[in-house]
């Protein structure tokens, strides 16, 4: 689904991606762990075209994302949805409007059926009371829920999530996890940037460890907790599994 | 001479308050145009200076923008004025108002245009990320999410441009034009006596600030307490 060559990304003088080369398929969970600075994210902003790529091919379905006009590269976008570490709700729209703003500017859907969507979808993420109110009246957790919902109103193919719980108080990160389980369980694709050693455990068909702009290792959940190889990281998994 | 002569002098005589009345509707309309085009002027030049920053496209607009800005606030507003007026339009026959409102709204426009661009700056970028993310074009993203927010944010600061704006017309004066700051001078002119008639004038600009004021107050409270739904 996705095909990743040769990607490189630099930051002015800073190279943050040093050549990744990459195959997600359809269906997968693949969780991206890694030290910070080690360009996890980036590598994910890539992915949507959030960040250029400075070299390299990006092909989603055979095609190349990274040659595309500004035009086309926005329909590719609203097949790839993506949640930010700090939710970025549209503060000004109330929580339907979030969701169906998109869908029903871009033309894919009528506003009754936005709607319907949208009253579906927060079922769904088990804030169905929630349709009228504003995103400053929640919570951390329960605004990334909308977020992750909003994203699933495109109907997207594939799920990117850049650390969705790393802004939350430690009590909201649970209902938020539980939510990308029953994505995953769904048969979403997913590429997840997060910290949360558990998720990557139970949840991923593949977890990949980044390092200094670099994929280091990747391996089955049970054989790359078991049985790490590189010693960066055995010594990344010994500061973070204590 | 008692209070009520000299009044009787400057105001009633030979209609003298028509000045002060014409020269009110004078600057009002001037006033009313300016803050019209300058508004134009300075969302488009808000707006090409953000893409430009924001995207790196726009290039020559954004450099042109610069000029502008540069320009009209590096350069007193009479100035400007007389420069368009004896300039610009010298061999056109066009009128005083016009003249006044395109020089006072091209002045406005660069204040206008450093207003929206700060508003707009202020949002935060996961914003225009969010909706890029979702598909939706640049132009889209920041007339649905971005300027909604940007224009709550700096709505009371182009109120107080207004405001401004009004007080500055008073210059118009430099080219003959009948406003209501003239139109108190040119009592003064034909009665030698200038207190009263210049203090009417001064009183007439307090009263419509001040009405103004509290319109922009209100709007402020207004905007602040939906800020805490």
């Amino acid at each position: 689904m996705i095909d990743v060559k040769g990607l490189k990304k630099s930051f002015g003088e800073i190279e943050v991606l040093k050549g990744i080369d990459e195959h997600i398929s359809k269906g997968e969970k693949v969780v991206i762990i890694g030290p910070s600075g080690s360009g996890k994210s980036t590598f994910l902003r890539c992915l949507n075209l959030m960040e250029k790529p400075t070299a390299g091919e990006i092909l989603f379905d055979g095609q190349d994302i990274t040659k595309l006009k500004e035009k086309d590269i926005d329909g590719v976008r609203q097949r790839m949805g993506m949640v930010f570490q700090h939710f970025n709700l549209f503060p000004h729209l109330t929580i339907k409007k979030n969701i169906t703003l998109a869908p029903v500017t871009l033309g894919l859907m009528s506003k009754e059926e936005a709607n319907e969507k949208a009253e579906e979808l927060l079922k769904r993420v088990g804030l169905p009371d929630k349709a009228n109110e504003y995103p400053a009246m929640l919570s951390g957790g329960q605004k990334q829920r909308i977020a992750i919902a909003r994203a699933l109103a495109m109907n997207p193919e594939v799920m990117l999530f850049d650390e969705p719980t790393s802004a939350l108080d430690p009590e909201m990160v649970g209902e938020v996890l539980e939510l990308m389980k029953q994505l995953a369980d769904d048969g979403m694709t997913m590429v997840v940037v997060t910290h949360e050693m558990g998720f990557a455990k139970e949840v991923a068909s593949r977890v990949m460890f980044m390092a200094e702009g670099y994929v280091m290792e990747q391996n089955t959940p049970e054989e790359f907790f078991a049985n790490p190889k590189s010693p960066r990281l055995k010594e990344f998994l010994s500061r973070v599994l204590v | 001479m008692s209070f009520i002569d000299s009044f009787k002098q400057n105001f009633i005589e030979a209609d003298r308050w028509k000045y002060l009345t014409s020269g009110l509707a004078n600057t009002m309309i001037i006033t009313f145009f300016a803050v019209i085009l300058g508004m134009v002027l300075g969302f488009i030049v808000a707006i090409v200076r953000c893409t430009y920053l924001k995207t790196g496209k726009m290039k020559i607009g954004n450099a042109l923008c610069r000029i502008y800005l540069t320009v009209i606030r590096g350069t007193p507003v009479v100035v400007q004025l007389l420069i368009i007026y004896f300039v610009v339009f010298a061999s056109v026959n066009i009128s005083k108002t016009v003249v006044a409102v395109i020089a006072f709204g091209i002045n406005s426009g660069a204040y206008v245009a450093e207003i929206v661009r700060g508003g707009i700056m202020s949002i935060d970028n996961g914003q225009m990320e969010a909706g890029r993310s979702l598909g939706l074009n640049y132009s889209r993203t920041m007339g649905l999410i971005i300027m909604p927010q940007a224009l709550r944010t700096v709505l009371p600061a182009l109120a107080n441009e207004c405001i401004v704006l009004l007080k500055e017309t008073s210059v118009a004066g430099y080219i003959a034009l009948n406003d209501l700051t003239k139109g108190g001078d040119q009592i003064r002119s034909q009665t030698f006596s200038p207190f009263l008639p210049l203090i009417a004038v001064a009183v007439i600009y307090l009263v419509i600030v001040m009405f103004l004021s509290f319109l922009v107050n209100k709007l402020e409270r207004r905007l602040s307490a939906n800020d805490r739904r």
